[in-house]
């Protein structure tokens, strides 16, 4: 006996050759799961068209950044370390498991271009990997068995908890590890024995140590070892594979694609149905998503990729603040769903409406669209725009609660939410003090460069009209042509869209593009974020558009606009993203400049800010919504500011202010901090 | 000579308010009509208000009956029409008995109807001018109203400044007998009380409103004493909501309830434009707040600069010392 | 069930502000909005609801010009399967009573189990369901808010004073006026009231109906509107000084005025 035999030559009892049993698992297990794929498959066809073939360009650096270089991870870092080490240790292993599984028909098997030294770089490395994955599964399932970070809890209503399945698999991936490790061991055990050759191991990997440890096995031993574990690696293997698309491990296959397929835009809400126009939006027998069906492929797959890893529930103001909502279940409901209703076997049920099934309605208002959850996502979900189609649908069959019908028909009527009338939306240009010093165009009588985009907040509410005023003041000084729409202008439907009221949109942008259009400006000014996204990202056909921010960050940098020494220095001031400024459009860095350019401005940064700011409540509709809800999302946000140090919070953005006032009052701390907008702080010290 | 009838309200054997204010929108229909009051019930309940209504009216008209022991207006509709002379001026309270009676009365009696009358102009030939009030208080209108075959009028309760009671020595004429067939096809079952607690501020004419200026969820006691005192009830705006210190149907705002009160009492509200978008009607506003430059002064009709922790208290007793 | 529900097309108190022109004797109309009152959504929202549970037909109706179609519609887009519109110039400036009058002429030539309107317009007097009833010689109850459907009878609620409800029990056919808060109206949007916008809606005339048209409109009319006025409001609060007792003071003659006390 010259050297151990591999599986392709063992015989069983000495006469049942183990090759027809490597032969068979592989074609048994790809078959199953070709069969479990097909019928996973299903609903994705029966589902509602998307095109997710274009813009390949950025879909493949989404790939590359968030797929294969798993960016996403550390966000949360020491899951996020410990997945990029399986996730990593996956991808080199994936090789070692082809060839093991053609070593079970042919003996000596090496993947072509893996004979020679790369062979042997490839055999150091993957040694590791293995090691590190299995490192990584025992710390992964003593921190989900035993410690259980808060953020994978499942609440009774949910469900099931899910810790068994992660655990189950943290088994089954450690056992794929030792059995490999073992096999292979167990292999070099016996050529050390035999010839006395030492190959080079990577020092304390799992093969080293289990090598060291049967050093002096039998070669019985070792050669029952090196056949039982490769059986066992390979019927694991087929197992975990199968296994994969029956829960939350389907990410394994689906990530890839999910990842290719994410959404690419900001800002933007997909159309009511792909490959339909606007104009031919009366033809849709139906709006928005109703029935599971109703989702697209794309939403499909989402529920597929989704590994119930609990980040956007965790950065979800609704759910912080006790509102029935919590991102990571609207995707488990409705896995669970599609998994119910397309079974194995058998035929497919029908779904039922899905508020009234799995979903509430209230869940689904609750949503402020703050994009916290899709931003955090390592597996490119998307939230907003399954929301703003089951907010379709429910607004398609009537289903509006009584406090958004109010603001909604007098939106209709009135183009505005408070049911003012049109002709005094420029009223706050008539303040006394302000009229005495500052004209401004009616672009409808005079022509300008620029369109100052006021929308309704700032045009109706008596407190947020300062932030009209000062815009003009800062527009003026910075010497910018402008004027504005008056009662021409009309909401600009940031969330008349993604509440569901697609018409109304449709109405309210008709309206604005063709009032805009008219007045032939080049640029197009708003310091409302809500009105910025709007225009920029929903509305086609428009001159571009700036928030104030950008405009007083070039200005300022161009030396068109001096600012004095500030004039609170005993201050401690902090900015607080908008989520439709920054997550939505990625304007992070202009308002800083802006504020960093105040002589003598003491500055703190939030602990959430930028891209993982935590939103203030809400702005349009939703501050006509009534949720239930613990506590409001402004006063956490004050305690964040408070926390930091801070006691003046600069937001820029219209709701910002009004929800973050009211919050300091709720919270107690008035007389001890202060909320202002942007356009406040920097007209107060312009030179 | 204008013949008027007044259809007098009762709960528990004594009359409300109202009847105490029909005799002065008599007057000021026709200083020199005839008024008789109209009391149907049944036991010894109409008879105390009967006798009650002798002191106010020169003739009060008495229906006892055991069919009327619940004021079904189904009922008793038909026993006014056989009661009441076809071409009289008939009044009736604007509320919810009012509301369910006069109507159909007008079309029975075949009587002009006019509704929700807050004050009369005189009569010029056969039209009586009358005021009401229309789109929820936010304009008046003169309506005339043709009286030459009878009219039934329903006044808005609080309209018309009441009567002192005293020395009409009225006469009681027992029409109980003439009441004629009043099978009807609508039966009353139960009364359903409100849930104990579950105040409808909507419903109140008077609202002692609450706002951030009650700092301490303790104070709120503070307002619910004043709002005794003034028999009326505690609303407030939504951050006192948030804070839980008040049920969420207390809430005045957009967000929250409209209420058309007449007066409404804003206590440390500042006056945002979502708050004040609850408050219809064009009610009487009286704001107290510490801030001078609180917006609600723009659109109250009385304004004190005050601490309402400090104010109100003292507001309540000197009300309490009338 | 058969159920005709009569809705009015009125300016939306919500979404105005009232003025009056500017000879002062009527509202200044160019600017105002529309819309259906409120107090008949919640009473169509129901009809559809009842027939929802035991099957039938919700009819609306509208006495009106051919602005008051809109209402129709909308009403149909939540759910109403029929339109009747009623309009002639002889039934303009009708009063109450020839509103009732025209509504039951054509009641008379249907078939309806139960007639619902609002309880009340912004602009009106709550008058309408009780005078169709009474000329109909059907029962009648005012303010309901809660309706339960049984064989040939139904029970309803009616709310009175003091958030207190009023159980009763009423034949069929009958007239209900009905309370806002009974339901929750469903919502209806652009989207929907395109989906009806082609469906036809009989229109019918003082001929059609077989009325005199001296009987309603102007000419049949016993209680007529003279004029719009607004009574006097000062602009921001009078502002009371002096001492707190001689604010106080000064406080309680303004409510005792006003009926605050």
């Amino acid at each position: 006996m010259s050297s151990i035999i591999g599986p392709a030559s063992f015989k069983f009892f000495g006469i049942f050759p183990a090759a027809i049993l490597s032969f068979v698992l592989p074609i048994i297990g790809v078959g199953v799961f070709t069969y479990i794929m097909a019928r996973r498959i299903a609903p994705l066809v029966r589902a509602n068209p998307d095109n997710r073939f274009d813009q390949i360009g950025q879909r493949v650096k989404n790939l590359v950044v968030i797929w294969l270089g798993q960016m996403r991870q550390p966000r949360y870092m020491l899951a996020g370390v410990l997945h990029i080490m399986i996730f990593a240790g996956f991808l080199i292993l994936s090789i070692r498991s082809t060839s093991l599984v053609i070593i079970g028909v042919s003996d000596g098997f090496v993947l072509p271009g893996l004979g020679g030294v790369l062979g042997d770089i490839y055999n150091f490395v993957k040694d590791y990997a293995a090691t590190l994955v299995l490192v990584a599964c025992i710390i992964a399932a003593v921190r989900r068995g035993i410690y259980k970070p808060k953020r994978y809890d499942v609440p009774e209503k949910y469900g099931h908890d899910h810790t068994a399945e992660a655990v189950f698999v943290l088994g089954i991936i450690a056992t794929l590890m030792i059995s490999e490790s073992l096999y292979e061991a167990s292999e070099l055990a016996y050529e050390f024995q035999h010839t006395g050759v030492e190959h080079f191991l990577a020092p304390l990997s799992l093969v080293w140590i289990f090598k060291g440890m049967l050093a002096s096995a039998s070669q019985n031993l070792l050669q029952g070892l090196h056949i039982f574990t490769y059986f066992v690696h390979d019927l694991t293997f087929f197992f975990f594979l199968c296994f994969l698309p029956l829960g939350k491990h389907f990410h394994v296959i689906t990530s890839i694609f999910n990842v290719f397929f994410m959404r690419v835009k900001k800002g933007n809400i997909k159309p009511v149905m792909h490959g339909v126009s606007d104009d031919r939006l009366d033809d849709l027998e139906s709006f928005g998503v109703k029935t599971l069906e109703d989702f697209t492929w794309k939403h499909m797959l989402d529920f597929y990729s989704c590994a119930d890893c609990g980040r956007c529930s965790d950065q979800c103001p609704a759910n912080a603040v006790g509102r029935p909502l919590s991102p990571r279940f609207i995707t488990i409901k409705a896995r669970d769903l599609i998994f119910k209703n397309y079974p194995f076997s058998g035929e497919i049920y029908k779904s039922k409406l899905l508020v009234e099934d799995i979903y509430t309605e209230d869940e689904i208002w609750s949503c402020t669209t703050c994009g916290a959850c899709e931003e955090e996502c390592p597996l490119g979900i998307e939230y907003i725009d399954k929301m703003v189609d089951l907010r379709r649908g429910m607004v398609d069959e009537g289903m509006v609660p009584q406090s958004l019908q109010k603001p909604l028909k007098a939106l209709e009527k009135r183009g505005n939410p408070y049911g003012k009338m049109e002709k005094k939306r420029a009223e706050w240009a008539n303040d006394k003090e302000f009229k005495a010093n500052w004209q401004i165009k009616d672009l409808a009588k005079d022509a300008a460069d620029t369109l100052y985009f006021v929308d309704s907040i700032t045009s109706y509410d008596d407190n947020i009209q300062e932030i009209a005023r000062r815009t003009s003041i800062i527009l003026n000084k910075a010497g910018v042509d402008f004027g504005i729409l008056g009662k021409l202008e009309k909401d600009s439907g940031n969330e008349v869209l993604r509440f569901g009221e697609e018409m109304l949109y449709q109405d309210l942008k008709a309206q604005n593009t063709e009032a805009i259009l008219e007045t032939g400006v080049k640029q197009i000014v708003t310091a409302d974020p809500h009105a910025y996204n709007a225009l920029k990202n929903d509305y086609t056909g428009l001159p571009p558009v700036k928030h104030i921010s950008q405009v007083v960050a070039e200005k300022i940098a161009a030396g068109e606009l001096d600012l004095k020494p500030c004039q609170n220095p005993d201050a401690v001031y902090v900015y607080h993203d908008p989520c439709y400024l920054g997550r939505h459009n990625g304007i992070y860095e202009d308002p800083r400049q802006a504020l960093d350019a105040i002589d003598g401005l003491t500055r703190v940064e939030l602990e959430k800010s930028r891209d993982r700011s935590f939103c203030c409540g809400g702005g349009g509709l939703m501050l006509f919504y009534e949720p239930e809800e613990e506590t409001r999302m402004g006063v956490l946000r004050v305690n964040m500011a408070a926390e930091a140090g801070a006691t003046v919070i600069v937001t820029a953005c219209p709701f910002c202010l009004v929800n973050i006032q009211d919050a300091i009052k709720v919270a107690g701390k008035e007389g001890e901090m202060e909320a202002l907008d942007f356009t406040e702080l920097i007209e107060q010290h312009l030179a | 000579m204008t013949q008027i009838f007044a259809y007098i309200p009762f709960n528990n054997g004594a009359a409300e308010d109202v009847a105490l204010e029909f005799p002065s929108a008599a007057k000021k229909i026709d200083e020199s009509a005839s008024l008789t009051a109209v009391v149907v019930g049944s036991g010894a309940d109409v008879d105390a208000v009967a006798n009650e209504m002798t002191s106010v009216y020169s003739e009060v008209i008495k229906i006892n009956q055991a069919d009327f022991a619940y004021p079904n207006a189904e009922v008793i509709r038909k026993a006014l029409v056989n009661v009441i002379p076809a071409d009289a001026i008939f009044l009736v309270p604007h509320n919810t008995f009012g509301m369910d009676l006069a109507p159909g009365l007008s079309v029975k009696m075949d009587s002009s109807y006019a509704a929700d009358i807050v004050d009369f102009e005189g009569i010029d030939g056969t039209a009586l001018k009358a005021v009401r009030q229309e789109l929820g208080g936010a304009v008046s209108t003169h309506v005339t109203i043709d009286i030459a075959s009878g009219a039934v009028i329903s006044i808005r309760p609080g309209s018309f400044a009441p009567v002192e009671g005293g020395a009409a020595g009225g006469s009681i004429i027992d029409k109980s007998g003439d009441a004629g067939d009043l099978s009807s096809k609508r039966k009353f079952l139960e009364l359903v009380a409100a849930e104990v607690g579950d105040v409808d501020i909507t419903k109140s004419d008077v609202l002692v409103s609450v706002g951030r200026g009650i700092e301490d969820e303790e104070n709120i006691e503070i307002a619910q004493e004043l709002a005794e005192a003034m028999k009326s009830v505690v609303s407030c705006s939504r951050p006192i909501v948030d804070a839980k210190w008040l049920e969420k149907s207390r809430q005045v705002g957009t967000s929250g309830q409209t209420v058309k009160p007449k007066v409404y009492m804003a206590m440390g509200i500042s006056g945002s434009f979502q708050h004040m978008g609850g408050v219809k009607g064009n009610p009487f506003i009286v704001a107290v707040n510490k801030n001078p430059k609180a917006p609600i002064f723009q659109v109250a009709d009385v304004g004190i600069v005050a601490d309402i922790l400090e104010f109100m208290p003292e507001l309540t007793e000197a009300i309490n010392d009338l | 069930m058969e159920i005709l529900v009569c809705v009015k097309r009125v300016p939306d108190t919500a979404e105005n502000e009232f003025e009056l022109n500017s000879a002062g004797n009527d509202l200044d109309r160019d600017d105002l909005v529309y819309s259906v009152n409120e107090w008949d959504n919640y009473a169509v929202e129901e009809a559809i609801q009842i027939v929802d549970n035991v099957g039938g037909n919700v009819t609306v109706i509208t006495v009106g010009d051919d602005e008051s179609e809109e209402v129709l519609r909308r009403e149909m887009a939540m759910g109403a399967n029929d339109g009747i519109l009623l309009s002639d110039d002889a039934f303009e400036a009708s009063d109450g009573k020839g509103i009732a009058t025209i509504l039951k002429a054509e009641i008379e030539k249907g078939n309806y189990d139960l007639i619902m309107t609002g309880a009340q317009a912004d602009e009106g007097a709550g008058q309408v369901g009780g005078m169709v009833a009474a000329m109909l010689d059907m029962p009648y109850a005012s303010l309901v808010n809660k309706i339960e459907v049984g064989d040939g009878k139904i029970i309803v609620g009616r709310e009175i004073e003091g958030g207190n409800q009023e159980m009763n029990e009423i034949e069929l056919p009958c007239v209900l006026s009905i309370q806002t808060g009974i339901n929750e109206p469903r919502y209806v949007g652009i989207r929907g009231i395109r989906k009806v916008a082609s469906v036809d809606i009989p229109v019918k005339g003082a001929g059609d109906l077989g009325i005199d048209a001296g009987s309603v409109g102007n000419a049949g009319a016993k209680t007529r509107r003279v004029d719009y006025f607004v009574p006097d409001m000062g602009d921001g609060a009078e502002m009371l000084e002096g001492s707190t007792g001689e604010i106080i003071e000064k406080l309680i003659e303004k409510l005792k005025a006003k009926g605050g006390l």
